[in-house]
């Protein structure tokens, strides 16, 4: 493009720049002496307005060379030894020198958002089902471990199944009468369903403690060995110096034990007919019909077998903190996980990991700009989906083959309905 | 007989698509369906396939295990029973190889063979005896369908010919009684049209008995053994193609004239 | 008897500001097939922008005059179309015809980008302005309970009813509205005779964004009280009222939000003002589970 025009362009953005921030930024609402006032901010406004100027100038001269992103080719062939030495990293995490307190919180963290995106990874990527209220069966299982606990003393061992069983009978009952719907009518659907769920959570105090939550929960122990400084505690009985630090390292290896569980699972279900029954019905429903599948069945395991690991993230997330509320669960965290499973590229168990390593460690690089975490963050989902719509593994592996397994281009996947 | 169709009516709203329509198909033939645009033909094959469920009618299915009634099933118990059909605009799973699709189509058997996915996660199943059978059964179909150096492709990537090649296959995979294609020469050239016949007399040589919505009159008067003429949801004729072929209201229906009474 | 028809008031003009939001939905959706997830934020956008003028004309605080307040509208419908066009611009149009979810996630990523931008630019502190438009007729008085039509719900029916009166001249009687239309039936058709869609389009949220800000004008004239946070559950109520009204259907769009703000009115009056959003939440559930086609949508039939 001739550099007149470009330029052209970059002054045209720059004056939208200027309409759309001369009266949001530019003037500042501000609670004063007897009402509100405005502040002027005029310097930011320039400061933004020549951001937009030289950002579309920017664009402009780029255009006409497209920078080609080689990164998922290269990727899925360096993900052949890539992902041994990352899932050994992980491992051995707790133990390297520069790993304090903060950095394994930090990995519990991930971990988490890396379970719940494989477990929702089954509902979206792998059975095409979009759900936006994926934090629900979260919360479900969250609150099914605290009340279990706190009411009838069950410890963590016991809970978890039953967390996860309750979570999943929560899918199935969402699942069920939502089957007939598709793609955007399906998301809001379960957006409600999830809203409706922590509407519930904050007003039914007597059960849950309504917007204080729930504390003193549980903490879950190791084959009965607590984690704390008395007697017969774990550090006592291994003869060790009692350190809080145990109990993280504990924690953040039973994260680690339970995403690896689901994503074991997942895997080894894609190979089977089930997996592959989910992913025909990603695909083409109708055909799926024809062929003697029954679509209400497979579709419901999805919900239940997502639903489930939400569970058993949310027990554990909620023997983690000790206290839990309805604030926890709100809608911006099932629009997270399924920024993840999006960013990660739908139905790619190693694209989903990196993302939640991108999303939740990325913005944790920002915590201290507290205000700003959540603008960089729906920016980078605007950003990245402009960038990279299918995702950072755009591509799909076969379950099987007669020769050797090729990757399949993600232009030829149907993304569900 | 194998499929005894009676006074099967379907109405959408006010309109009435098929008209008490009876005929039957024979065990081991191919009987067509022919008839002009709009004639019912695709809203016959959706009664039978447990698409539309019919406003008034018998389908009864004649399987080996004795009749079953196909208008009281649900869509996936009709596969089940032994109904496999095609779709007039290709129904593949496009994202998923060749190979993964006829697996796919393998889906009920497989199934059980998992103990319904409990046994197969935990690795206690006769689960990877089975799947050597499934990709044994596919491979016979892929060799049929000339489509076994494709087998790792994506569905998707194929040539239309070969797609529509594939969706027979993957039909075939079900190992079904009764084999239902609407028009499967739709956009095939002469040589792949004749391929496609090759294809059909093998699978009825093989005891699949073949129902055929097509209006490639090349290959319906060379394999098939019946024809049924519909005409505005009606049946005006039925018999061996040299007969209908003569038949002068099936010569007034293509040709336009016999409208003028029905039309208003 | 009394205490029911003042709620029918309240719920009535909560309906209007409800169906001015849905109406961008049932555009957008209409149109390019897309849930426009940023919308209630963009309402949010009108919401704030009416503030900051009502400061600027240093009306706050006190009563204002007509002038105002039309000067109000006019800045706020302009400044909410510029964001509505911007953000069509920048997350929705590079993505057409790509990977079908692709534009929700960037939706959901605009709106949460729209309400921490606001939260930064503006403050995460409720902003209250006092009231606007003070007074109102009494309709009826039984039993010590009076019956208010305030001024202000006066105005946000004629001001609402108005707008839409305009609005559908513009989509049934001018170019402009044919071409929208033609699109909105088959846009491939429509580009192929020489529309320009992507103008279309463009124009589509610039029209759905200054409804949205008449609404969210409205809404500060109402309840004196605004946050950051208000495009969210006004935008699934909003969706809610589109959906029930038939998604597509412009005057359903309308119909759908009166009746979300009488329902939503009513609850919180005669049942539990506490779960009145579970109220909302459960109306869209069972709409789009029993009649996904809404009041006044269009029939789709399954092809096969």
């Amino acid at each position: 493009m001739k550099p007149a025009a470009a330029l052209r362009d970059a002054a045209l953005a720059a004056l939208v720049a200027f309409g759309l921030f001369a009266p949001l930024v530019g003037l500042r609402t501000e609670v004063a002496e007897g009402g509100l006032a405005l502040r002027g901010r005029w310097d930011d406004v320039a400061w933004l307005c020549l951001l937009a100027f030289l950002g579309r100038f920017a664009l402009m001269a780029l255009a006409g060379r497209r920078l080609h992103v080689s990164v998922p080719a290269w990727l899925h062939r360096a993900s052949r030894y890539a992902v041994p030495c990352c899932l050994g990293l992980v491992v051995v995490l707790p133990w390297l020198p520069f790993v304090e307190r903060y950095e394994l919180d930090l990995g519990i963290l991930v971990l988490t958002y890396v379970m719940l995106g494989w477990g929702l990874n089954i509902v979206v990527g792998l059975a095409g089902l979009l759900d936006l209220g994926y934090v629900a069966f979260y919360a479900v299982g969250a609150y099914s471990y605290a009340l279990l606990s706190l009411s009838f003393g069950l410890s963590f061992w016991v809970c978890l199944p039953l967390a996860g069983i309750l979570a999943a009978f929560a899918g199935v009952l969402l699942g069920f009468p939502v089957l007939r719907l598709r793609g955007d009518y399906l998301a809001i659907v379960t957006l409600a369903f999830g809203e409706i769920i922590r509407v519930v959570l904050t007003n039914w105090v007597s059960l849950t403690g309504g917007p204080n939550g729930l504390s003193g929960i549980p903490r879950p122990g190791l084959f009965g060995l607590a984690f704390t400084s008395e007697e017969g505690g774990f550090a006592d009985f291994f003869g060790l110096e009692y350190d809080p630090v145990h109990r993280v390292i504990f924690l953040y290896y039973l994260i680690l034990g339970l995403a690896l569980l689901t994503n074991w699972v997942t895997l080894r279900l894609r190979r089977q007919p089930l997996g592959r029954a989910w992913e025909a019905l990603r695909e083409d429903e109708i055909a799926c019909r024809a062929l003697g599948i029954n679509v209400t069945v497979t579709k419901l395991t999805a919900f239940a077998i997502g639903a489930m690991f939400a569970g058993f993230a949310g027990s554990f997330f909620a023997t983690r903190q000790a206290f839990i509320s309805p604030e926890s669960f709100t809608f911006i965290e099932s629009a997270i996980i399924l920024a993840i499973v999006v960013l990660g590229g739908m139905g790619s168990q190693l694209g989903v990991a990196i993302a939640a390593l991108l999303l939740i460690g990325g913005t944790e690089l920002f915590r201290d700009l507290a205000e700003w975490r959540m603008l960089i963050f729906g920016a980078a989902m605007v950003v990245i989906m402009v960038v990279r719509p299918r995702g950072l593994v755009g591509t799909r592996t076969p379950s099987i083959a007669l020769g050797e397994r090729r990757a399949i281009g993600g232009n030829y996947v149907s993304e569900g309905h | 007989m194998i499929l005894d169709v009676e006074n099967l009516t379907m109405r959408f709203g006010g309109l009435t698509a098929v008209h008490a329509v009876s005929f039957q198909a024979r065990r081991g033939e191919i009987t067509a369906l022919i008839g002009p645009n709009g004639a019912g033909k695709t809203t016959v094959f959706n009664c039978i396939t447990g698409f539309y469920r019919p406003s008034e009618g018998r389908l009864t299915l004649h399987a080996a295990q004795g009749p079953v009634a196909l208008q009281k099933l649900p869509g996936h118990r009709i596969a089940r029973a032994g109904v496999a059909r095609s779709f007039q605009n290709i129904r593949l799973f496009p994202g998923m190889t060749v190979l993964e699709n006829l697996l796919v189509a393998q889906h009920n058997r497989l199934m059980a063979a998992t103990g319904w996915g409990i046994g197969a996660v935990l690795g206690l199943s006769r689960y990877p005896a089975a799947e050597a059978a499934a990709v044994q059964l596919a491979r016979h179909w892929l060799e049929a369908t000339q489509l076994l150096a494709r087998a790792d492709d994506p569905a998707g990537a194929l040539p239309y010919g070969a797609q529509r090649r594939l969706e027979i296959a993957r039909a075939m995979c079900t190992e079904p009684a009764l084999l239902c294609l609407d028009e499967p020469a739709a956009g095939l050239n002469p040589r792949e049209s004749d391929e496609l016949a090759a294809l059909l007399l093998r699978i009825r040589a093989q005891g699949t008995s073949i129902l055929l919505i097509e209006h490639d009159m090349g290959v319906v008067m060379r394999i098939s053994d019946r024809v049924v003429v519909l005409d505005h949801g009606r049946k005006i004729a039925d018999g061996p193609p040299a007969e209908v072929r003569a038949d002068p209201k099936v010569i007034a229906a293509y040709l336009g004239d016999g409208d003028e009474d029905e039309a208003a | 008897m009394a205490y029911a028809l003042q709620q029918l008031i309240n719920g009535v003009s909560l309906g209007m500001i409800y169906g001015l939001i849905a109406v961008g939905y049932t555009m957008v959706y209409g149109i390019i097939g897309m849930i426009n997830f940023a919308h209630g934020d963009v309402f949010m956008v009108g919401a704030f922008v009416s503030l900051i003028t009502v400061l600027l004309l240093g009306i706050g605080g006190g009563a204002a005059g007509p002038g105002a307040l039309l000067l109000v509208l006019l800045a706020a419908m302009a400044v909410t179309a510029l964001y509505g066009w911007t953000v069509e611009r920048v997350a929705y149009r590079p993505l057409r015809g790509s990977f079908r979810l692709a534009p929700l996630i960037s939706a959901i990523g605009m709106s949460i980008l729209l309400q921490n931008y606001v939260q930064v630019a503006q403050g995460a502190r409720v902003k209250p302005t006092g009231t606007l438009v003070p007074g109102g007729v009494t309709l009826m008085q039984s039993e010590g309970f009076n019956v208010q039509f305030s001024y202000v719900q006066m105005l946000i029916c004629v001001v609402t009813l108005g707008v839409l009166a305009g609005f559908t001249l513009l989509v049934t009687r001018t170019p402009l509205g044919r071409a929208m239309r033609a699109c909105e039936q088959d846009r491939k058709m429509a580009a192929l005779l020489g529309i320009d869609t992507d103008r279309i389009i463009s124009l589509t949220f610039v029209i759905g964004a200054a409804l949205a800000a008449v609404a969210g004008c409205m809404y500060l004239l109402r309840y004196g009280v605004i946050d950051f946070y208000i495009g969210f559950l006004a935008g699934v109520k909003a969706f809610t009222a589109a959906v029930l009204g038939g998604i597509g259907s412009l005057p359903g769009a309308v119909l759908g939000g009166l009746l979300i703000g009488l329902i939503e009115t009513f609850w919180s009056a005669y049942f539990s003002a506490q779960y009145k959003d579970v109220a909302a939440f459960s109306i869209l559930i069972l709409t789009l589970v029993f009649m996904p086609t809404g009041l006044l949508g269009r029939q789709e039939v399954e092809k096969v």
